[in-house]
């Protein structure tokens, strides 16, 4: 298989940031907020370069929706290997409704165009955790899937991939093309290491918009209230066994 | 030559004479005994009877002990149960005498040190800790004021019975004020806990060391802690505006003040601050702090030569000036030890020194394009072969490991023999690179890093267990090479058990005297950490 691989690249809240709640409910603090790479979408670039580099694939091309800031993302792929990039343009409103299935349209309106042969998305974002954008985008494309895949392997013009599930590893043989999610054991993405900065800065990222490629950002979805979870509370110490017992019988759990 | 070195006072002359008359070759070496040169001196000049009493019963001939090596007990009262009366009435609950709970007090974090303390007593007040040590004053009792014990020249643990007097429980911030950046606190809070509590207001702590989840504040203000934002936000001796101390007979000595600016009479507080516990008790503490940068990027480099990180480090001040705010270097042992014990894997590729920048900024657009610059500026030159950059916390946090985990990647190798050592900048590594050559393969490993900035190296020599032959090698050898440089033995250490005997290499003798009479005046009986920070010739 010679050809190209589009990845999806999110960008998100650092996950080493504490996440504030609005005061009016109405989202999260992300004005001045650490920004970076979604840690799964990391993976899925790591993968598509180390396919490039074992010469199994042309051209890593990272895609991502989003405002003016997801440049530094697409740069941040680039530095790790990525060819070049395409800023799908959302900002405003329209950002903010943004949801899995708009972008499921845009990455399939978008594989098509560049004839991908491979889609690689992380399995899922760590601000939404909704883990349906790379289902979606196969679905979209009427393209088998492997998704939460710890291992792929390229064996002709079919792909082994390993996945997680619930009771262990599942092996399956799909055709290509394909859409692959990353799971966290697939790989561990390097670091951008300064030569490769200095080379991104070349790289091209095209602009798009999604009216472009006959996509309508309109929202069947409204967030009505964002909570943080319940405070936990502080245990109770007690000095005996007896304590206990009659502690545990008093809150009802005995 | 006993009798010529009678004549001598203080180590520096006794040295000079010495190297001038012998040449100091591995047989010389081996002639001397494994103490080093120190102990001749010691013996004969010192009145003590703890040596004297030593010579008589080991006769000539015996090994004469390492200055490092603790002295005789002094004649300190022994606990008695009215004494643990007196304790449990003053803290109910916290007067400890188990020995599974007393353990980890009595051996300092490397494992190198054991003292036998019996009594682990924890206050939560200021009033708590006066009423003990006026106690253990009256009753000669000695006490060993405990923080987080991370210290690394056991100076944090009992060396034998000595109480040892934890401030762990006194944790409580007491006063904030945002406008200043002013923080008052009780000694015993963790330091990663006052930083955790200052990001949360936009402030940070002056000072960042590897053990900050353990250490405390206490801690580090008796020691004169340093780490990793000396470079940009100054020592304590700048940052701390005021302290509170329990002097060795309870007296309570109030110089908690919050003011930026106080010039009325002398400044007390800097007599404790560096005086590991031997001066008095710090039970609060008043510290200026910075503002948190809105911007901050950590960037790991590797160069091929130690000139070239220094020019590196030239470039950097230029470049990044008033947005540098750290700059640390690791050699390729380092690394070889990180990627062995800890399983942390390089970021890129091997090179003979990796060197970690900090900045730190009020604008990420600006410090992005400065630091963009000096990076294209540095590769072009070839000064720097490889590196990488980090924007996000979570990375800022990876790479930062790769400098502040050497210290513990260096204990999975056995017995570790650390030196913390000061000299001009230029010179720094050349100190591991003749220790290479000098030790030859006695050492498991020599390994050599810290902050190029401040001109501190840390060198660190390990071998799978304690070893005399290796011990004897290295040292005075160390401590001579650095003295000819007119460098500091205890760049940041400071001197606690393991190092009081060396600091004749760096301090001439009329000080180290006055440093007598001041801890004379302060504690008469000797009852605050003894055997500690001033040597065995001193009383």
């Amino acid at each position: 298989m010679s050809g190209r691989v589009l990845v999806g690249v999110k960008r998100v809240i650092d996950y080493a940031v504490k996440i504030r709640v609005k005061p009016d409910n109405s989202g999260v603090v992300t004005d001045g907020v650490k920004h970076s790479m979604n840690p799964f979408c990391e993976i899925a670039v790591e993968e598509a370069v180390k396919l490039k580099e074992k010469k199994l694939i042309k051209e890593v091309v990272a895609v991502s929706c989003g405002p003016q800031q997801a440049q530094e993302t697409i740069r941040t792929a680039l530095a790790m290997g990525a060819d070049r990039g395409i800023h799908v343009e959302v900002s405003g409103k329209d950002y903010e409704t943004l949801g899995p299935l708009h972008v499921s349209k845009i990455l399939a309106a978008l594989a098509k165009k560049e004839e991908a042969q491979l889609v690689i998305l992380g399995k899922q974002a760590i601000d939404d955790d909704c883990n349906q954008t790379g289902q979606m985008t196969a679905a979209l494309l009427d393209w088998p899937q492997g998704t939460f895949a710890s291992e792929v392997s390229l064996e002709g013009d079919k792909i082994k991939v390993v996945r997680e599930i619930d009771g262990g590893l599942e092996t399956i043989k799909i055709n290509t093309p394909a859409v692959l999610t990353a799971d966290l054991r697939l790989n561990t993405p390097r670091y951008a290491t300064l030569p490769n900065i200095m080379k991104a800065k070349k790289k091209k990222i095209a602009n798009v918009k999604p009216a472009d490629l006959g996509v309508e950002l309109t929202s069947r979805l409204e967030v009505l209230r964002v909570d943080e979870p319940p405070q936990r509370l502080a245990g109770i110490k007690v000095e005996t066994v007896g304590d206990l017992v009659s502690k545990l019988k008093e809150t009802g759990k005995i | 030559m006993v009798g010529i070195l009678q004549r001598m006072s203080g180590l520096r002359a006794a040295l000079r004479y010495l190297s001038a008359h012998r040449v100091f070759s591995s047989t010389a070496r081996a002639r001397l005994s494994s103490a080093g040169l120190c102990s001749p001196v010691l013996t004969c000049s010192s009145g003590q009877f703890l040596f004297s009493s030593r010579q008589v019963h080991a006769g000539a001939d015996a090994p004469k002990p390492s200055p490092s090596a603790a002295p005789e007990r002094l004649p300190f009262s022994r606990v008695t149960l009215q004494d643990l009366d007196f304790f449990r009435k003053v803290l109910p609950g916290r007067t400890i005498t188990d020995p599974d709970l007393l353990e980890s007090s009595n051996v300092d974090w490397l494992k190198t040190v054991r003292g036998s303390s019996e009594v682990l007593l924890r206050p939560q007040t200021t009033e708590e800790v006066s009423q003990i040590l006026s106690y253990c004053n009256s009753r000669n009792l000695a006490v060993n004021p405990q923080g987080g014990n991370t210290g690394l020249v056991g100076g944090s643990v009992p060396v034998y019975d000595e109480i040892v007097l934890s401030t762990a429980l006194m944790n409580n911030v007491l006063t904030f004020d945002s406008i200043s950046g002013i923080l008052t606190c009780q000694a015993g809070c963790v330091l990663e806990n006052l930083s955790l509590y200052l990001e949360e207001r936009d402030f940070i702590m002056p000072l960042d060391l590897g053990s900050k989840g353990s250490c405390q504040i206490g801690g580090n203000v008796a020691t004169n802690a340093g780490g990793l934002r000396l470079l940009r936000y100054g020592s304590l001796r700048g940052t701390i505006l005021g302290l509170e101390v329990v002097l060795a007979d309870g007296r309570v000595l109030d110089c908690l003040t919050k003011l930026r600016k106080d010039n009325t009479g002398y400044d007390l507080k800097q007599l404790f601050i560096g005086s590991e516990g031997t001066l008095g008790v710090i039970t609060a503490v008043s510290v200026l702090c910075p503002r948190k940068p809105k911007s901050v990027n950590v960037v790991f480099l590797g160069c091929e030569t130690f000139e070239q990180l220094l020019q590196t480090f030239q470039l950097c001040r230029g470049m990044l000036g008033e947005i540098l705010s750290a700059f640390e270097f690791l050699d390729s042992e380092c690394m070889r030890l990180l990627n062995t014990h800890l399983k942390m894997s390089n970021p890129i590729s091997d090179c003979p020194f990796y060197v970690v920048i900090e900045t730190s900024g009020s604008d990420s657009t600006h410090d992005g394009e400065k630091l963009q610059n000096f990076l294209e500026e540095a590769m072009n030159l070839s000064m720097v072969a490889d590196g990488t950059v980090a924007t996000e916390d979570s990375k800022i946090k990876a790479l930062w490991s790769m400098r502040e985990r050497v210290t513990e990647a260096l204990t999975h190798e056995g017995y570790t023999y650390k030196y913390d050592i000061s000299l001009p900048v230029e010179q720094i590594y050349q100190l591991v690179t003749d220790m290479r050559t000098h030790l030859g393969d006695q050492a498991k490993s020599v390994v050599g890093y810290g902050h190029v900035g401040d001109g501190n190296v840390h060198l660190n020599v390990t071998s799978p267990a304690k070893d005399p032959a290796l011990v004897a090698a290295i040292e005075p050898f160390v401590y001579e090479w650095t003295a000819k440089r007119q460098g500091s033995v205890s760049a940041e250490h400071g001197l606690g058990l393991k190092k009081r005997n060396y600091i004749y290499y760096s301090k001439p003798s009329q000080a180290v005297a006055l440093m007598g009479n001041i801890k004379a005046m302060l504690d008469p009986k000797g009852i605050l950490n003894p055997y500690k920070t001033l040597p065995d010739d001193l009383k």
